[in-house]
């Protein structure tokens, strides 16, 4: 393996009838391409064309590969506006506060909604398309042919051996021909010999793996347009129907009918989630169940579904996933005036502790508004150190309230918007704090009123999605895989035959082999062993060996290690 | 269900009995790298003694000195510890019937390692009642055993004992990464990882990881035995000449690893889909540029362009090795810097 490799274009001989230059069949051979003959017709038409063949060229084509790998680096690095977390773009904005506006500014917080990063990909595509559409064009001609004649002088192929048989020569081809058949090679009888090929999976599957890339864009771009999503904070006992007003937060694809959702409902009956309790990672979540009761539309009949994590409900093509979940309190709170209040509030996760946070905002209260900030707590303790209250466990066993109440404008009038889970307190009064257990009532001083902690709920979030793109997308990834396969498992080779009388009268049975899509390696040893069963087939004459070069050796591996040239110096053409 | 702490602990200890094994068998590799009898070197004396008498009789005028030049390295190899006449009689003999077995001991003692550590996932497995590659210990163990099993596959089909002092210390390094920082006691999985798409993408993934690292170790190899080969050709002196010299040429190292690297891309591939599938199952989205997923773009992208580039005239031999080794650079990174430092929607590291 180590001489000096041979370029078998360097050999006219071999490379003229070969065929294997006149049917350029490597995969991504934008090398090929680059040669265009110049024309003086006009300077536009040349550099026109000039520049498709450098952009449809094979190093173009990686350049713009690597830049698409270096541009995605800052996409993970920097917070991204629709990442999972995108406060923490507001975040790097006060952390940051010169260099955030300019970062922003180039994109490097939505990296991959950019027009940069846009830009490389499609110039990407563009290369792959200018490339492997006509290279499909080809094949597909390709495809058609027949197998080449075989070159005047096998013996020149890189892989060759030869050997003497009793059969006549027609006899002998008729055999080689069977047993090329017999093993899947595309094989012709040519009147003085056979010449067969195999392999042509390998280039198809190249080809599929690329046109697949192309028909992912194509998915990636109906999920763009088409596809929406929302999420939706659900309590216990209430329901959800598919409509854009229902949703918290609804992001549409450009080409989104709003109006025409599929009409699906569901009521949340009972949201229960199980947790470690043992020593080992305690508290850590086991299972999440929301038991919800739907329905495909109005009409149709109610039915049962635990969505779960891993677990979505699927109905007209939209998917419901369980998100978050928490608990909401629920508060009785009676104003000064006598006016009852009945709230449950969704009181939101706090990251780290097992602790909820939430606010009661009750504009209607007379004579002050009244404003409640607390945190509901499932398994209430002391901490020892600073005799806080706190949650040491996530399942409701012991759970509690602390809750600060307030009076005095809540702000909500002032025509800034505000969020429900927050509340101002810098300009309210503060009227009291309190520890509350379920049941307990606590009386405002100053006649304010009275607030009861009556109890709580749990709630679960959902996102809800629809994507059409999707299908479009998974078939042509199975494609993608299947075309990798094809093209990184299969070699294509050529093996020709000729059998003809010598001077003596004797049979002499010649084969040669060529493949150039070989950069694994491998086809010596298949050469080798498609030969010692062709002998099998074809057996040799007992006849005096040693006046033909290798005849019908006894170790026939050594044969064509030790007497042929090497193989093909892998072209730069070749894969 | 409860974790049975005795198998955990179990798990624990047969995971340090696999990286004692390991850690004998890597030693083992050096001692055979380092002194013992090698193919390439009984092939090279045999090529040189037919090339000099033949150059000799031809006459040293034209081409000779060059050729010369080939051979000479390969002569300390001929006349090393073992057949050298300084270090004859009984010494010798005793160092070359060890230097002939210290390699099949290597394999024997990786071979004890790798049953160790398969214990150790079996019964960590067992002890959580569910695959345990739940977080990044767990992960550790089962990519580093891919590897292990990617290389002892290959070494006896394929001969390439020679990678295994390579290999075998990164992995004995990430075992003992595993146990030292990255350890967490056996717990039952999070529901977001209770899907049998755990069992799909993250076991593609791992056996992914496992051989793009012997890719990276043949691909390394492939560069010193490259530097060696243009070293004898320029005749300049570079170091690392002796790591060389147990290596096979160049030639069937790049080979090697382009192989491995052929092989083991549809399943990064399909790994990468897997979880873009399960990413829709459990989240709605195939695909959100999470950083996870997109380090394993950039990951699938550079080994796509390390197969282009060995396709391609002027990128083939050391530049496309180097893509490669960035390739497997940006999985350290994911697994390293994103599971540890990043946070996103794959932060399962336990950490």
């Amino acid at each position: 393996m180590s001489e000096t490799p041979v370029d078998v274009r360097e050999n006219p001989d071999t490379s003229a009838v070969s065929g294997l230059d006149t049917v350029p069949e490597a995969p991504d051979e934008y090398g090929t391409r680059q040669r265009a003959p110049k024309t003086s017709v006009s300077s536009v038409f040349s550099f026109l064309r000039w520049a498709w063949y450098s952009l449809t060229s094979m190093r173009t084509a990686l350049i713009l590969l690597f830049l698409l790998a270096l541009a995605s680096v800052p996409g993970s690095i920097l917070p991204q506006r629709g990442g999972s977390d995108p406060f923490r773009v507001n975040q790097y904005y006060l952390d940051h506060p010169t260099l955030a506006p300019i970062l922003d500014h180039v994109g490097l917080f939505n990296v991959f909604g950019s027009v940069w990063f846009a830009a490389i990909y499609l110039l990407l595509f563009v290369s792959l398309a200018g490339c492997v559409l006509p290279r499909s064009k080809r094949h597909l001609k390709a495809m058609r042919l027949r197998p080449p004649a075989a070159p005047k002088n096998i013996g020149r192929l890189p892989f060759s051996t030869s050997w003497f048989t009793e059969l006549e020569p027609d006899a002998a081809l008729d055999k080689v021909h069977a047993f090329l058949r017999a093993k899947h090679f595309r094989a012709d009888r040519a009147p003085s010999s056979v010449n067969a090929e195999k392999g042509y999976l390998r280039e198809t599957g190249n080809l599929l793996f690329h046109l697949a890339l192309l028909v992912v864009l194509l998915g990636v771009a109906v999920t763009a347009g088409f596809s929406y999503n929302g999420s939706v904070l659900v309590k216990e006992h209430d329901a959800f129907t598919n409509t854009v007003i229902s949703y918290d937060a609804f992001t549409p694809g450009r080409f989104v009918d709003r109006a025409k959702l599929p009409p699906f409902s569901f009521t949340l009956n009972k949201f229960e989630a199980t947790y470690h309790r043992g020593d080992n990672a305690r508290g850590d979540a086991d299972t999440f169940d929301a038991y919800v009761t739907w329905q495909p539309n109005l009409d149709a009949p109610a039915r049962e579904y635990d969505v779960r994590v891993n677990h979505p409900l699927s109905t007209q093509g939209t998917n419901v996933y369980l998100g978050g979940h928490g608990y909401a309190p629920h508060f009785i709170i009676r104003d000064a005036a006598g006016h009852t209040f009945d709230q449950t509030v969704p009181f939101l996760p706090q990251k780290g502790t097992y602790q909820y946070q939430g606010v009661v905002k009750l504009p209607d209260a007379k004579p002050d508004q009244l404003g409640i900030t607390g945190f509901f707590l499932p398994t209430a303790s002391v901490d020892p150190t600073t005799r806080q209250p706190i949650s040491i466990f996530p399942a409701a066993d012991n759970p509690a309230v602390v809750i600060g109440v307030f009076s005095g404008n809540l702000g909500l009038d002032t025509g800034v918007p505000q969020s429900v889970y927050e509340l101002d307190t810098s300009k309210l009064t503060r009227l009291t704090t309190a520890v509350m257990r379920p049941g307990d009532t606590i009386t405002l001083p100053g006649g304010e009123g009275t607030v009861t902690f009556a109890g709580f709920e749990e709630w679960a979030s959902f996102n809800i999605t629809h994507d059409p793109g999707k299908p479009i997308v998974l078939v042509a990834v199975c494609a993608m895989v299947l075309g990798l396969l094809a093209s990184l498992g299969i070699r294509r080779r050529r093996v020709w035959v000729r059998a003809s009388r010598d001077f003596a009268g004797r049979t002499l049975v010649e084969v040669g082999g060529l493949t150039r899509t070989d950069a694994s390696g491998g086809f010596d040893d298949e050469f080798a062993r498609l030969m010692t069963s062709l002998r099998t087939a074809v057996p040799a004459d007992d006849g005096d060996p040693a006046d033909h070069r290798d005849a019908g050796g006894a170790d026939q591996r050594a044969d064509f290690v030790a007497t042929v040239p090497q193989p093909v110096a892998a072209p730069d053409k070749e894969d | 269900m409860p974790v049975d702490v005795g198998l955990a602990r179990l798990s624990n200890d047969l995971i340090y009995g696999g990286i004692l094994a390991y850690s004998v068998g890597f030693l083992c590799f050096a001692m055979d790298a380092a002194f013992g009898n090698h193919v390439s070197e009984a092939k090279q004396p045999a090529r040189a003694r037919a090339k000099v008498p033949a150059l000799a009789g031809v006459g040293a005028a034209s081409s000779g000195s060059s050729d010369i030049a080939v051979s000479e390295p390969a002569a300390p190899a001929s006349s090393g510890p073992f057949t050298s006449p300084s270090r004859s009689g009984r010494m010798s003999r005793w160092g070359s019937a060890i230097a002939r077995r210290v390699g099949a001991v290597a394999v024997l003692f990786t071979l004890a390692g790798w049953a160790l550590h398969a214990g150790a996932i079996l019964t960590r497995g067992l002890s959580v009642h569910r695959l345990p590659w739940g977080n990044m210990y767990e992960f550790t163990l089962a990519l580093t055993f891919a590897a292990v099993t990617a290389f002892l596959a290959i070494s006896t089909r394929h001969r390439a004992r020679y990678l295994g002092v390579f290999l075998m210390a990164p992995v004995v390094l990430a075992l003992g990464i595993a146990v030292l920082v990255l350890y967490v006691p056996a717990a039952p999985l999070m529901p977001a990882l209770q899907s049998y798409w755990l069992a799909i993408h993250v076991s593609a993934a791992t056996i992914a990881f496992g051989v793009f690292a012997v890719g990276a170790v043949a691909t390394l190899m492939f560069l010193v035995a490259d530097r060696y080969a243009a070293a004898i050709t320029t005749g300049k002196p570079v170091r690392f000449t002796s790591l060389a010299r147990i290596m096979p040429d160049a030639e069937t190292l790049d080979r090697m690893a382009y192989r491995l690297h052929a092989f083991v891309f549809p399943i990064w591939t399909f790994a990468v889909i897997a979880g873009a599938i399960w990413a829709e199952y459990a989240w709605g989205h195939y695909w959100q540029w999470d950083p996870k997923e997109t380090w394993a773009f950039i990951t699938w992208i550079v080994y796509a362009g390390y197969l282009h580039a060995r396709a391609t005239a002027g990128w083939r031999g050391r530049k496309a090795a180097y893509v490669a080794l960035l390739g497997f650079g940006t999985i350290l990174f994911n697994f390293f810097v994103v599971n540890i430092f990043i946070s996103g929607m794959h932060s399962y590291a336990g950490l």
